[in-house]
């Protein structure tokens, strides 16, 4: 069902001709404008609407020019995408500007969000749209010596493509001195009155940074006066990937965007694409799906609590972890084969029944971890150090988080009781009983309270998938359905073909676009998909969580110490696979 | 002529014993985390795992002595042979038994105290001529943390020194005839215990090296057998501190039945044992929450616990 109070809402506002209206697969109300209005429209929704959406959930855009259905939408050769969210009215709403390839060119909103700076960034790298008046419109993704913009469709999307990759002496120490840090070029001065700053070059390698990421630290003694993340050294083209696979081959890609979080990156997926295809997906495979991702977000969780405890110095807890991760693992491999990335969901189900005995382990598994988590508590929660190297550490309201589109743990640490399993329940959801953990100061130590509650809702939510399975098929009996049930196919034709077509080309998705967001280990990530009716996804774009929130580390450093830069990368909880994708 | 035999066998013993204990110490260390961390630790080389030592040994003496180039050489070569100096220095003066002791010096526990002072220059010398940023912010840190933990340290032991009336170890054994140290100087202890622990940057207070942040701290830059150096010097002065512990606070060689040095050495164990569980449970202060905790709550505790044992003693004993 569409919602389309805002859109009489803004009609109303800026007068009914400046607004075209687009249907699509997932009842956002979409409207089209023009890049003129586009600034004074988006400060109208987030201002001075009524209820007004205050979340800048996701910017990107679409190259058009080579889709073939675009029914209701304004020409453009690209269209920018502005993804807002209203929490008090739960909608979200999406605004879409059409630009021609001679002018890609529209004004920055970085004064009205300032977490559109990344994503604008981003949309400037990939697509090679620039922003008027953006503070720092450099390459965020790619490496600033890249040619071209990657997820143009004229751009090479395989290596095979590209010629023949050399990197003689002078071209390294080109590609070296394209990375060295100009201060100046970031507004940051070399030196106060009194002393010089050290700037601190924190990785791409380093101990404390949970793979690939660099920071670069203007130190004043030890104290942070600024942070400059420097991402995309783990970026992987994951959405233009998107683009030459075929629906159903691009599931394992999506296991590797938020690495810690499996089959949960899936989730989002399959329902969007889903969601184009109309399929419903039987009982049974909601509950799989949902007691799957559930473990994953446990074992993530657990993950996180043990590095998190290690960057404040603590040894042991990671053990402990890690060995009940593993436990986890021994689950996940018995009813899907795969461990950390089993790509088990499907298109319409999962890819098959539970095996015998599951229901054994899962028992032995929700008997065992609860003990365990209390000991936990005591080991790191109620350590007096732990409590002092945290408490007051990296602190943000509620307002700042919105501001700069944090969702997930990150959010309800805030005080805010927002998680899209409540609010907008999907795969079934609305239909288990668990409580939404929040905490009060926002931060890093109410970031873990919320962690390690969240821990015991998951059980539960599992412990209900366990007594309350249901029975029936674990896939849909969809035509679209992939791989499609093969039981009728030695009996007619008609069924035989399809099947033959389904499994080698993939399924055909019928045009038109969807977004599903979900709430993942992280925070909110969603799939937003465009397809052209065509075997394969025409634009695939991933909003994940740990992008704005890498974004806003700087804003809650600034001031503090080298030590409790390491909390808080530590109580953000990012994959750097999730920000760079 | 005798006297000199015996005591050139006894500083080679002393050597010898504690350069093997200290290499045994890692691989103990090393299970008795893995034990505490449900797993197994070092179990594949010779029985228990106990070569494994002799392995790293090997490994890590064929290493290449590497200097690197930006690095101030001299001083860089120099920081890792100055911890184990002072710290095997610190030793000369413990009084494992009552015969066995390098040199009996009258102000052995000033001595003690002063060569513990001189090991921090090692850590600010490495940071210092590693020319790097992580090494440089370890030294710093690891002469702030200096400045806070010497103070009360010192002091914390001078209640010990008023009840024995002597600077010298032996004679601090000695007046624990009656009743061990640790009980009229339970105060003294904790301090002494805690002040240890930042002596040898051990958890909580690894903040020099603290690998989260700063990569390996003021060692990052070393490698081979000046790495090694540094962690036998690591081991050695957990060594030193426990036998400080025992000395000062818990009677020394003394005990019923056993030997002394049987005694000595059980005590002695059973603090490095302490050390390493710590290590096991603790997480890392902040250098500025250290500071704080050093000048703040630690510095007027052991006022407090020198002034109360003052007046005690005058109260026992009035001057004549």
């Amino acid at each position: 069902m569409t919602q389309t109070a805002i859109v009489d809402e803004l009609r109303k506002q800026f007068g009914s001709d400046t607004f075209g209206r687009q249907e699509t697969g997932d009842g956002i109300p979409t409207v089209w404008t023009t890049k003129e209005r586009a600034r004074e429209v988006l400060g109208y929704l987030k201002t001075e609407a009524e209820r007004p959406y205050k979340m800048l959930y996701d910017l990107t855009a679409i190259d058009e020019r080579v889709r073939r259905v675009r029914q209701d939408q304004s020409p453009s050769d690209f269209t920018l995408v502005y993804h807002l969210l209203s929490f008090e009215r739960n909608e979200d709403v999406r605004l879409k500007i059409p630009l021609m390839e001679r002018t890609a060119s529209l004004p920055t909103i970085t004064d009205l969000w300032p977490a559109a700076n990344w994503y604008e960034r981003e949309v400037w790298d990939l697509f090679g749209i620039t922003f008027a008046g953006h503070p720092h419109l450099r390459r965020i993704l790619t490496p600033p010596t890249w040619q071209g913009h990657p997820l143009r469709k004229d751009h090479p999307a395989r290596a095979t493509e590209m010629g023949r990759f050399y990197l003689p002496e002078d071209r390294q120490e080109a590609e070296e001195a394209a990375l060295k840090f100009r201060p100046e070029e970031w507004g940051m001065k070399r030196s106060r009155e009194t002393s010089d700053f050290m700037f601190l070059n924190m990785g791409p390698a380093h101990t404390g940074t949970h793979g690939i990421l660099r920071l670069v630290l203007q130190l004043d003694e030890e104290r942070i006066v600024d942070v400059v993340p420097d991402i995309g050294y783990h970026h992987r083209g994951a959405e233009k990937m998107g683009e030459r696979q075929t629906w159903h081959t691009f599931i394992p890609y999506t296991d590797r965007i938020d690495y810690l979080g499996g089959v949960m990156n899936e989730l989002p997926y399959v329902l969007a694409v889903e969601k184009l295809a109309g399929i419903n997906v039987p009982d049974r495979a909601k509950v799989i799906r949902v007691m799957m991702a559930e473990f994953f977000r446990l074992a993530s969780h657990l993950v996180w609590y043990g590095t998190f405890a290690q960057d404040v110095g603590q040894l042991s807890p990671v053990f402990y972890m890690f060995t009940d991760r593993e436990r986890i693992f021994h689950i996940v491999e018995a009813i899907c084969g795969g461990r950390m990335h089993p790509e088990w969901f499907r298109i319409g189900g999962v890819a098959q029944d539970l095996p015998e005995g599951w229901d054994k382990l899962v028992r032995e598994f929700l008997d065992y971890l609860p003990p365990r988590l209390a000991e936990y508590d005591d080991m790191v929660m109620r350590n007096a150090i732990f409590k002092a190297r945290t408490q007051g550490v990296g602190r943000y309201s509620t307002e700042e988080a919105i501001e700069w589109g944090v969702t997930g743990p990150g959010l309800r640490a805030t005080g805010f009781e927002w998680d899209f399993r409540k609010q907008r329940p999907y795969s079934g959801y609305d239909q288990f009983e668990f409580d939404i953990p929040i905490a009060q100061h926002g931060d890093c130590y109410d970031r873990a309270v919320v962690r390690v509650e969240e821990m015991r809702q998951s059980l539960r939510i599992i412990e209900q998938c366990l007594n309350h399975m249901p029975d029936g098929p674990y896939k849909a009996d969809h035509p679209l359905t992939t791989p499609p049930i093969k039981e009728r196919t030695m009996h007619d034709i008609e069924t035989l073909i399809t099947h033959f077509l389904s499994v080698s080309w993939g399924p055909v998705i019928p045009a038109g676009e969807a977004f599903v967001g979900i709430e993942a280990t992280k925070g909110s990530n969603g799939y937003y998909l465009v397809s052209d009716g065509t075997p394969w996804p025409y634009r695939v774009r991933i909003r994940t969580p740990s992008f704005p929130h890498m974004q806003m580390v700087p804003l809650i450093s600034r001031g503090l110490l080298l030590a409790d830069l390491l909390a808080i990368l530590g109580s953000v909880d990012f994959v750097l696979a999730d920000v760079d994708r | 002529m005798n006297e000199t035999a015996s005591t050139l066998l006894i500083i080679a013993g002393v050597l010898v014993t504690l350069l093997t204990l200290s290499a045994l110490l890692i691989w103990l260390e090393r299970r008795l985390l893995g034990f505490w961390q449900e797993r197994y630790g070092p179990n594949r080389v010779g029985p228990f795992g106990l070569l494994q030592v002799v392995a790293d040994m090997i490994k890590i003496f064929m290493k290449e002595d590497w200097v690197p180039p930006f690095a101030d050489k001299a001083v860089f070569v120099i920081a890792p042979a100055v911890i184990i100096v002072t710290i095997l220095m610190s030793f000369a003066v413990v009084p494992f038994t009552p015969s066995i002791v390098v040199a009996d010096l009258n102000v052995g526990l000033l001595f003690f105290l002063a060569m513990s002072s001189l090991s921090a220059y090692s850590v600010v010398l490495a940071g210092w001529a590693s020319n790097n940023k992580y090494s440089l912010l370890g030294g710093l840190r690891a002469s702030a943390q200096m400045l806070s933990y010497e103070v009360f340290m010192g002091l914390s032991l001078m209640g010990v020194v008023m009840l024995a009336g002597s600077f010298s170890l032996r004679d601090i054994v000695a007046a624990q005839q009656g009743v061990w140290f640790c009980i009229p100087q339970v105060l003294g202890f904790i301090i002494f215990l805690i002040a240890g622990l930042a002596e040898t940057k051990r958890v909580p207070f690894d903040i020099p090296e603290a690998e989260a942040e700063l990569v390996a701290g003021f060692h990052t830059e070393y490698s081979g057998m000046k790495f090694g150096m540094f962690f036998v010097g690591e081991y050695l002065g957990i060594i030193l501190i426990s036998a400080m512990i025992t000395v000062l606070f818990f009677g020394g060689w003394q005990g019923p039945w056993l030997p002394p040095v049987v005694w000595f050495s059980i005590k002695t164990f059973l603090f490095i044992c302490l050390f390493i569980l710590l290590r096991a449970a603790l997480p890392r202060l902040r250098f500025d929450q250290l500071m704080t905790f050093g000048w703040k709550v630690m510095l007027p505790l052991a006022l407090v616990n020198l002034t109360v044992t003052g007046a005690l003693v005058l109260v026992g004993h009035p001057p004549e």
